[in-house]
């Protein structure tokens, strides 16, 4: 089935630099295990290629724009875009200068994911935000 | 001291101060840390000094302490603040005119040596390169289009401060964190090299260092966002700390918004780039074992921030004359918004083709359609939309064209598409800064860190 990370997550983004940074949390454990499967550094990048306009690099080293860091601690994805802001907040031509709005279109992104497990994922969920 | 509690001030340059009010009369706070400057705001800074060489500090400063210092000063509350911006000196005088008019008495504090401008010469003469620390591109290629070259200072110099007897310390720019780890360890009496005390610190540091933003503010997804209770009178976090390292993070009783795990762990991940090694000053913070254990009635209990030894280096953030920007925002109305918009924004590229406006880049955003979510919005349906405001930004190196490009569009009221509106005016060109973070030794800064008392009577 597929799903919409906004169904089992909720993200924040900003900047470093000319670096984008996103949080992205599941709500609950199930949905960080499917986040940790199915959300690549390699996927990523080329959903958000279009940060990159201007870059023509070789795609191993496109490849390395995004890095991921695993917290499971915090139920969280870390995700570090470099060079993404358009040479940064004072750089920038971008209404969203800060990359505030980032974490935004990464909720949007849909994930493949098992039936059974998505099915566990999306009403766990449900649950939690309903505790909120 | 065995236990310490820390409000948040102002998370960044133009943030509301009536929460921090509350925290000093309602939240049984000792200390109010204020972080005034992201980033950007040393940008925005080197404008104003510009304009007048007395400026270039945050100066919302001035009407946050004339309203917080009279219920601060009667509770003993201190101040932490990187509000001097560019110019610590320059704030500590304006400060010390307002209290001189109020008669109000306070020992004020001023840290500098964070700003390193001017001796960019003498550290590469003694070995630093000042490469950009993401790319490794050589200093020399925006050296002689520098404005500001401040670096992050840690926590002693305010702990010193403090210990110095200072009601009110004021800095440039330091981590942010630090701000509030100062406090820490003058209280507390954390050694320089009990990392892993210094690293909870910082925990604390970062999870109120952007005021609301750690206590259910800018949080929350699709139907979510709506549960966190009155923002409109949200209550900052507040920190209560124990000499060995025990952490609550709470808000003042009865305000707005929500601090649980959900709201802390957002705040606490939020522009750390990797949280198995977020280095600051004064430590190497690892977060991949701590644990937010939510007590419920908005308190969370932080546990397990591990820390490394401090960095041999210190971060030192640059900014460059990057040229300049035109831009121009206009609106369309029903029927065919977003067509119009982009026969307009067709129409403009090719009036900058025909005068010769000859843009680095192109910025083209629908604002109402894909200005933040880009290709990933929504097809419009093009008839089902009632409004669409174009938003089309330059990229130049010859400010001549970049104020030349808004003149672009006011023709387009009468001899364009129809059903135009929302014409502002035009916008002057804007110089672009581009940021150099680098690498720079300790020893060379921290030998040049001064802390400078001030009375005032």
């Amino acid at each position: 089935m597929k799903l919409r990370l906004s169904e089992i997550a909720h993200a924040r983004s900003g900047d470093k630099a000319d670096n984008a940074d996103i949080g992205l949390f599941a709500w609950e454990p199930l949905g960080y295990a499917l986040l940790a499967q199915h959300v690549s550094a390699e996927q990523l990048n080329i959903y958000f290629a279009h940060l990159w306009p201007s870059t023509d690099a070789a795609p191993s080293i496109a490849a390395a724009r995004v890095e991921r860091f695993d917290m499971p601690n915090l139920l969280a994805l870390k995700f570090v875009l470099r060079g993404a802001l358009n040479g940064g907040a004072s750089s920038s031509l971008r209404s969203d200068n800060l990359g505030k709005t980032i974490g935004a279109q990464l909720l949007r992104m849909h994930i493949e994911v098992d039936d059974a497990q998505g099915a566990a994922a999306l009403q766990a969920a449900q649950q939690e935000i309903n505790r909120f | 001291m065995t236990r310490v509690r820390l409000t948040s001030g102002l998370g960044f340059y133009g943030d509301n101060w009536t929460p921090v009010l509350s925290a000093i009369e309602h939240g049984d706070v000792q200390y109010v840390c204020s972080d005034h400057l992201s980033e950007l705001t040393l940008a925005i800074l080197h404008k104003d000094r510009q304009k007048d060489a007395a400026a270039g500090f945050a100066r919302d400063l001035l009407p946050m302490l004339t309203q917080l210092w009279p219920a601060a000063s009667q509770r003993g509350v201190k101040f932490v603040l990187n509000a001097g911006g560019l110019n610590p000196e320059g704030a500590a005088l304006a400060l010390q005119d307002l209290f001189k008019t109020n008669g109000w008495r306070a020992r004020i504090a001023v840290v500098t040596g964070d700003d390193v401008l001017h001796h960019i010469d003498d550290l590469q003469a003694s070995g630093e390169a000042l490469a950009h620390m993401d790319s490794g591109a050589d200093l020399a290629s925006v050296k002689n289009e520098l404005v500001f070259a401040n670096v992050y200072l840690g926590a002693q110099p305010i702990a010193q401060a403090l210990a110095q007897g200072a009601d009110i310390v004021l800095t440039g720019r330091v981590a942010d964190a630090a701000l509030f780890l100062g406090p820490l360890i003058h209280e507390l009496g954390w050694a320089a090299d009990d990392w892993d005390k210094l690293a909870q610190g910082i925990v604390v540091g970062h999870l109120l260092e952007c005021s609301g933003q750690g206590a259910g503010g800018n949080f929350g997804s699709a139907g979510v966002w709506q549960c966190i209770p009155d923002l409109s009178h949200i209550g900052f976090p507040i920190a209560d700390v124990s000499a060995d390292g025990e952490v609550i993070i709470s808000k003042t009783p009865g305000s707005g918004g929500r601090i649980n795990f959900h709201t802390l762990r957002q705040q606490l991940l939020y522009e750390v780039h990797n949280p198995r090694c977020y280095v600051t000053p004064d430590v190497v913070l690892d977060m991949g074992e701590l644990t937010l254990h939510d007590l419920g009635n908005d308190q969370v209990q932080v546990r397990g921030a591990v820390g490394h030894p401090a960095p041999a280096q210190l971060k030192l953030m640059a900014g460059f004359r990057n040229g300049w920007m035109g831009h121009m925002v206009t609106g369309y109305c029903w029927p065919d918004a977003l067509a119009k918009a982009q026969a307009v924004a067709a129409t403009v590229q090719l009036q900058m083709q025909e005068k010769n406006i000859d843009p680095q880049e192109v910025c083209i955003e629908y604002m109402g359609h894909n200005s933040f979510l880009g290709p990933h919005a929504h097809p419009n349906e093009n008839d089902q939309v009632n409004e669409i405001w174009l938003r089309m930004a330059i990229r130049t190196t010859d400010k001549k064209h970049a104020d030349a490009f808004p003149r672009l569009f006011p023709w387009l009221a009468l001899s364009g598409p129809p059903f135009m509106g929302g014409f502002h005016g035009m916008h002057a060109a804007s110089q672009l800064l581009g940021v150099w973070p680098a690498l720079v030794s300790r020893e060379s800064i921290e030998s040049q860190v001064r802390i400078h008392m001030k009375e005032t009577v």
